[in-house]
């Protein structure tokens, strides 16, 4: 897998697909999209710069620990449940805000927004968690 | 509220405990006994209370299942308070002085007020359910206790073998107990079972629940077959046997019995086995104690006998009998705990417990001798010691037995004969005789170490001397709980001399012989020798031993490692249920039709199906795995064509990765050489036919029929009211069932981590499995 097309693909094509995810993820409420096919996505990302320019470059690429990233991800999912038992409702309960902001007027944001972003980051941890440590065992000759 | 104050308050000090030992180090034991001094001068104010009518209490626990925290004060509960509390604080001033800086009294004390406040918490207990969580603690404190010397082989065995034989007696119980509630209509309360209890004699759940609540009140109070995890318990602490394993805890069997008399009592099965097994366990501890030299497993042994006596008058259930159990519990429960702490002083200060390397012992332990000697006649039933009225009235309530009163006595005067020669082989001779025996340098360890036992010797003489006030305010209360009605109880030191009395003194005869015949025991105890499955120690080790090969053989059966056998399990039980549920349907209705189907849709139909025999027919993994691939994303199209726009990525996404790590792990395996047998893949083939066609099935049922009312309307119509999206899909996920999405997230985290922990495991097997971890962190760091 060294090849030069796919190596530079990788390059430019693996920020774009991630920007891509996160697209997927914000506008999942509405359309489909998600924290789960955003994460899937994003991973599926990671894991094409990963076999074209190895496992090494693509840890580096991540910075963070896929195994950190699923329990960020649980962490972040988990507190989103927190505001509602706060307010004296039944844990998970969807809480809203809209602040008015100037050039974008009312932004809906909401605690479902919050957990759906610890579904992305716990897919994301998921899927790299095992994909690299398969790829790792793989130059090993198992 | 003040019975649950007052065992949250000793929990509490159970907290406290290793905190004020470490701040008050040897002063910890007077402190913290204050405690249970305070409750036992608190219970004495209460009984006058009592006699009228019980206190009750009732504060909601789960109120779902009937079950609270309700507490009943009668005199049966005022009696046993009375001896936890009061015994409880004499206990601790001795373990305060007995365990002198050991570097684990605070955790000690810590178990033992834990141990107390359970022990209250079931005496006390109004609801059954209560009572059996009370009962469950005391066998754990009591595991925590007798394994208090951890480092010791013999401890931890004794603790597990404890644990074990009344944890198992404590499910029997709890089963019972539920039967009992079942009986009487549901109602787990005491009080209003009592009301209950022809109900619960004409149900056929009686017979059930009598022999499970037997089952759980013998194994705890060491009746034979069981009394072999009591002689084991010896290797806790001393104070630990004084209290628990001997004046307290292995009497929660026989309270239990008592308290059952009213509801389970009476009938012929009740009258038989529990008589029968107090008889038997009389006999068996006193013949075995006998044979003992050393001194906690003499008094282990007689314990053993002590308790059967007890569930033996219980068995006889005249009101005589309940009397002379009350009575001999007092007795029992004063003399036994004096001299097990004398024993542990003998220990402590002479460095043996070894009956044949003692003597003379009275000249330097002056006080611990006036209380072994005091609590050693008692035992014997010397009058005018509290002991000669109790085996005076044991002996008056065998005579006038129902059955077999002869048999009852005979073997009674047996036991106490032998306990009699046990006594003087504790308490009288170490202390008197054989002066040339006395080891060097034993002296009195201070007041901590015989206060305990001089005041319990003390309360056998005073009570013997003035038996009216026990009988007036502790027995009369306590019978008449058990008895279910009131009674007269007049305790006398002097009857006159009749045939009761010369009972008390043949056995007293009897008993200074056999102490006179105790080498020849001995002697003959050696020789004998069980076989080892005839024993009940034999069965037990027997039963614990083949326990890991069960569990080896259960796990090849279950975990041979095989991926294919669990999944072949999965789907055929799968199989079976849904086929059984799709069978048992009148008639299968479904129609179907193939009208307005689109030629694509034909074509993709085609398309997975050609996949799918590519699949079965591919000479490569890789080639299978392609052909896997293309099923997937034929689904996808199907999910497109039928507007699950959510589904449709989702599915394109995840058969993408799943092809990349197939790809993966292919690459790993070695080339398909061997293909299975032809019965293996008929056999499979058969399977994945079946499972195909009944998954089909289902699928078209679940589009026909409608069980419930659905509720997709519901969460069309609110996702965008209450959840502020158009995705419905997403909005259930996120918002409607998100409680169900963080539970998927969390499994497929804990399936990462597993996945993880097999392949770094694998990658690890040949260089050093121990250091697993720690080469990870290595690696991780340097990526």
């Amino acid at each position: 897998m060294s090849s030069v097309i796919l190596r530079i693909a990788a390059r430019s094509l693996t920020p774009l697909l991630s920007l891509a995810s996160l697209f997927l993820l914000l506008r999942g409420h509405n359309a489909p999209g998600g924290g789960f096919i955003g994460g899937l996505l994003a991973a599926s990302a990671i894991a094409f710069y990963a076999m074209a320019l190895g496992p090494a470059p693509a840890r580096r690429w991540l910075r963070i620990v896929p195994r950190t990233l699923l329990a960020v991800g649980l962490l972040v999912a988990l507190s989103a449940g927190l505001p509602a038992l706060i307010a004296g409702r039944p844990f998970l309960t969807g809480m809203w805000w809209h602040p008015e902001l100037p050039f974008i007027g009312s932004l809906p944001l909401g605690t479902p927004l919050w957990f759906d972003l610890g579904v992305y980051l716990a897919v994301i941890g998921f899927v790299l968690t095992i994909f690299f440590a398969l790829v790792e065992a793989e130059g090993e000759g198992g | 509220m003040q019975f649950l104050t007052i065992i949250l308050l000793l929990f509490a000090v159970a907290a406290a405990a290793p905190v004020v030992v470490r701040f008050t180090r040897d002063w910890s034991g007077w402190l913290l006994a204050l405690f249970p001094a305070g409750l036992f001068v608190w219970g004495i104010t209460r009984l006058p209370d009592v006699a009228a009518a019980p206190l009750l209490e009732r504060v909601a626990w789960i109120p779902s299942l009937g079950v609270s925290l309700s507490f009943r004060f009668d005199g049966l509960s005022a009696l046993f308070f009375l001896l936890i509390t009061g015994i409880g604080a004499l206990v601790v001033i001795y373990a305060g002085g007995y365990l002198k800086g050991a570097p684990r009294l605070g955790r000690f004390h810590a178990f033992l007020f834990l141990f107390m406040a359970a022990m209250l918490g079931l005496v006390l207990s109004d609801n059954l359910i209560a009572l059996f969580v009370f009962w469950e603690l005391t066998s754990i404190t009591s595991f925590l206790l007798i394994g208090y010397n951890h480092e010791s082989v013999e401890s931890r065995r004794s603790a597990l073998q404890a644990l074990l034989v009344t944890g198992a007696g404590g499910l029997a119980l709890l089963a019972g107990l539920i039967l009992i509630a079942a009986a009487a209509g549901g109602t787990f309360e005491f009080s209003e079972l009592l009301q209950r209890a022809e109900q619960v004699h004409a149900s056929p759940l009686y017979t059930p629940a009598l022999f499970l609540v037997l089952l759980g009140a013998f194994t705890k109070s060491a009746q034979a077959p069981f009394h072999f995890w009591l002689p084991g318990a010896m290797a806790a602490p001393a104070p630990v046997s004084a209290y628990l394993h001997s004046a307290t805890m292995v009497k929660a069997g026989v309270y239990l019995l008592a308290r059952m008399t009213p509801l389970l009592g009476g009938s012929a099965e009740w009258h038989y086995l529990v008589t029968f097994a107090g008889a038997a366990t009389m006999l068996v501890g006193a013949l075995m104690a006998f044979a003992q030299t050393d001194l906690k497993r003499l008094l282990a042994y007689s314990t053993v006998s002590a308790l059967g006596m007890l569930v033996l008058l219980i068995g006889i259930g005249t009101d005589l009998a309940a009397k002379a159990m009350l009575v001999f519990l007092v007795v029992h429960s004063l003399y036994k705990g004096a001299l097990f702490m004398v024993a542990g002083s003998v220990d402590h200060e002479a460095g043996t417990r070894d009956v044949r390397r003692l003597g003379g012992l009275l000249r330097v332990l002056p006080f611990t001798g006036a209380a072994a000697i005091l609590a050693a006649l008692s035992m014997t039933g010397f009058p005018p010691l509290l002991g000669f009225i109790g085996k005076e009235l044991m002996y008056e309530a065998k005579l006038q037995a129902p059955a077999a009163a002869l048999l009852l006595l005979a073997s009674g005067v047996l036991a106490n004969a032998a306990n009699i020669a046990v006594a003087l082989i504790v308490g009288i001779r170490p202390f008197l005789a054989a002066r040339e025996r006395r080891p060097a340098g034993v002296h009195e360890g201070g007041i901590a170490f015989w206060i305990g036992p001089l005041l319990m010797g003390s309360m056998g003489l005073l009570f013997g001397l003035f038996p009216d006030v026990l009988g007036e305010v502790l027995i009369e209360p306590a019978a008449a709980a058990v008895r279910a009605t009131q009674l007269d109880v007049d305790l006398a030191l002097w009857h006159g001399v009749n045939l009761v009395f010369l009972l008390s003194v043949f056995t007293v005869v009897l008993g200074v012989l056999l102490f006179a015949l105790r080498r020849l025991a001995r002697r003959f105890a050696g020789r004998v020798r069980w076989p080892a499955l005839l024993t009940p120690t034999g069965l037990y080790h027997g039963a614990v031993g083949s326990l890991p090969g069960a569990a080896a053989a259960t796990t090849r059966l279950m975990q041979n490692g095989s991926l294919r056998s669990y999944l072949v399990t999965v789907i055929v039980a799968v199989l079976i249920l849904l086929a059984r549920a799709l069978l048992s349907l009148p008639a299968f209705p479904v129609e179907w039709t193939l009208e307005g189907v689109a030629l694509y849709e034909y074509g993709l139909v085609l398309l997975i199906i050609a996949a799918t025999v590519l699949v079965l027919v591919a000479r490569t993994r890789l080639v299978a795995v392609a052909g896997l691939g293309v099923i997937g994303f034929g689904v996808s199209l199907i999910f497109i064509f039928y507007s699950a726009p959510d589904l449709a990525i989702t599915q394109i996404l995840v058969e993408t990765l799943t092809v990349i790590i197939f790809v993966l792990v292919v690459a790993r395996l070695p080339q398909l050489r061997k293909r299975s047998s032809f019965f293996t893949r008929l056999r499979d083939g058969t399977i994945a036919l079946a499972s195909g066609a009944v998954v089909t099935a289902l699928a078209l049922l679940a589009a026909e029929v409608q069980f419930r009312p659905s509720i997709s309307g519901f969460f069309a119509e609110n996702s965008l009211a209450q959840g502020f999206g158009r995705n419905v899909v997403n909005v259930i996920l996120v918002d409607f069932r998100a409680l169900d999405t963080l539970g998927e997230i969390t499994v497929i985290a804990v399936a990462a981590f597993g996945v993880y922990a097999l392949l770094k495991l694998r990658r690890t097997e040949d260089e050093i499995p121990d250091d697993l971890s720690a080469s990870d962190e290595g690696k991780e760091e340097s990526t």
